[in-house]
């Protein structure tokens, strides 16, 4: 019964929500970044997301012109080991900000088109659980460039 | 009466107590001395694991394609990070740190390497290992081998790593340990750096290291 009645009222709220204005236009994305790694290795993509909206708004993953396949992942360190793993969707809460950052959240890139060299502009097409999509773009920089999110 | 007897018993425990501490003194100075010839006991900041952890020893291939042995790298100051290429987050922003780390301890970071081996030989070819440590700083040396060789140098600092489910591409993560090993210049465990410990720290233990000992 529960189940059911929260998803009939998520799908009220996403109807309301979505009959004015889509995740894409309340989030606003900065510190866009991907740290770029040599040969054709993966690479991750860093930006800091913030919602103006009433209402919460989650992240889905990204898709981009330049690499073939991006995804969502989350890093941690339990008990002294590194792990990464697949995320969903990462929340965006009501008025509040979600930071991609080394070692935590962030897009993994793989596959590039054609060589991403550091000083390169690359856009990725953020994309929401409502199904908006928010063009940004991210630089890229060299491996060994310090994270300046926090 | 008794006062006195009290003052007779006080004097002579002083001067016990004085002939102890001299002998203390002098067992110190021993200690000193020998210690200054052996390895002397740092202040250090970082977890101590001088004498917990065996010493550097390991036959493996480096990003030049050469075999290399644990002995080769007597006469340095070893940081052992266990890591892969395909790694694009917590490894990349690992080696980023230690490069920063080696650049604040200026020209003694020359009596350093950073040795970072693959847990992943399957994919991390010297050739490949050589493009990713450089990117990061030119005194670190990729190292790869028998997968069962690494799976024994890896146990036998106490730690593990795990080949995560392959996705659909054939794509695959590992799970591996986030700790670095500092080993000095005569290849002896000293200490342990995890994550959340500062790099200051990192930097004042390095610093210890690589001013005391025997220079290559």
């Amino acid at each position: 019964m529960k189940l059911p009645a929260l998803s009939a009222l998520f799908a009220g709220l996403l109807l309301a929500a979505g009959a004015h204005a889509t995740s894409a236009e309340h989030v606003v994305a900065s510190h866009a970044w991907i740290r770029v790694l040599p040969a054709d290795l993966p690479a991750g993509a860093y930006v800091t997301l913030e919602n103006s909206s009433d209402q919460p708004a989650a992240l889905s993953g990204a898709t981009s012109n330049a690499y073939a396949e991006v995804m969502l992942h989350q890093s941690s360190n339990e008990g002294g080991v590194s792990r990464m793993a697949m995320l969903h969707s990462l929340e965006i809460p009501a008025h509040g900000k979600a930071v991609l950052a080394p070692a935590s959240y962030h897009l993994m890139l793989m596959k590039a088109a054609t060589p991403v060299k550091p000083g390169d502009i690359v856009k990725l097409n953020l994309k929401f659980a409502d199904g908006s999509a928010l063009a940004t773009d991210f630089v890229a920089r060299p491996a060994s460039a310090i994270d300046d999110t926090h | 009466m008794l006062a006195r007897m009290n003052k007779t018993t006080d004097s002579r425990m002083k001067s016990r107590r004085s002939t102890g501490v001299a002998m203390l003194l002098l067992l110190a100075a021993s200690l000193l001395l020998s210690s200054c010839q052996r390895s002397a006991p740092l202040p250090f900041q970082l977890t101590n694991i001088s004498g917990h952890m065996p010493a550097l020893d390991f036959k493996l291939t480096d990003d030049q394609g050469k075999p290399v042995s644990g002995a080769d790298y007597r006469g340095k100051v070893v940081l052992l990070y266990f890591g892969y290429t395909h790694c694009p987050d917590v490894c990349p922003l690992t080696l980023e740190q230690l490069h920063v780390v080696m650049q604040r301890l200026g020209p003694l970071a020359d009596g350093a390497r950073i040795l970072f081996v693959s847990v992943d030989p399957a994919r991390d070819t010297p050739a490949v290992l050589h493009a990713y440590v450089n990117a990061f700083d030119p005194r670190a040396v990729g190292l790869t081998g028998d997968p069962r060789v690494i799976e024994a140098l890896v146990k036998r600092y106490r730690s593990a790593f795990t080949r995560e489910p392959a996705s659909s591409d054939g794509n695959y993560e590992v799970s591996h340990s986030s700790a670095i090993y500092v080993f000095d210049r005569n290849g002896n465990a000293r200490v342990l750096s995890t994550p959340t410990d500062s790099r200051d720290d990192l930097v004042h233990d390095l610093h210890l290291l690589l001013s005391t000992g025997t220079s290559s």
